[in-house]
């Protein structure tokens, strides 16, 4: 064993494959600035762009009250798109999904 | 290597020591995941298995499988 961690006896395991996996199936994406897709993945590569199909974006928005900032009040405002082009450096998550 | 255990150990060399066991995973938004370590590779990026997200310490969801993208990741840990 020497410093190499790749293909020694399984099979190339590597985090990526799940992603290949939840091809044409339903995804999570969490993305940075509080946003989250739900969709078909139509295709990704490994910097983690991805095209999505039938999406529904959530953006969770915070809203103070100013006169007592002390409650603050999170809105959720979906958007619906037909396809989606993500780029990777905003991706922080994906997780296969059960369609629902 | 001046090690206890004689195993000289590398960042690269922990991780896929750990591949399998449950582990938590701090991402600079300061969101955790705790979950079992599937896989790494060399950007950083993480597979876990049955996947808890905690946002400010509670328990905010939870994953079948996760995949996290490396540029995230602040730290990795392997709960004992």
């Amino acid at each position: 064993m020497a410093d190499v961690e790749d293909s020694g006896a399984s099979a190339a395991n590597e985090p990526l494959d799940l992603v290949r996996l939840c091809l044409d199936e339903t995804v999570f994406v969490k993305l940075r600035g509080d946003r989250e897709l739900k969709g078909r993945l139509h295709g990704y590569d490994s910097h983690c762009n991805l095209v999505l199909g039938d999406v529904e974006e959530t953006v969770y928005v915070v809203e103070e009250d100013e006169d007592e900032p002390s409650s603050e009040a999170v809105r959720t405002v979906k958007k619906h798109s037909e396809m989606l082009f993500v780029r990777g450096d905003s991706v922080v998550l994906i997780s296969p999904q059960p369609a629902s | 290597m001046e090690n206890g255990a004689g195993e000289a150990k590398d960042p690269s060399g922990f991780l896929s020591e750990i591949i399998g066991a449950p582990v938590t995973v701090k991402l600079n938004s300061g969101v955790v995941y705790k979950g079992e370590l599937q896989s790494v590779d060399g950007y950083m990026n993480i597979a876990l298995e049955q996947t808890k997200e905690y946002v400010d310490g509670k328990l905010r969801r939870n994953y079948g499988d996760a995949f996290v993208r490396g540029n995230n990741v602040m730290y990795i840990s392997a709960d004992t």
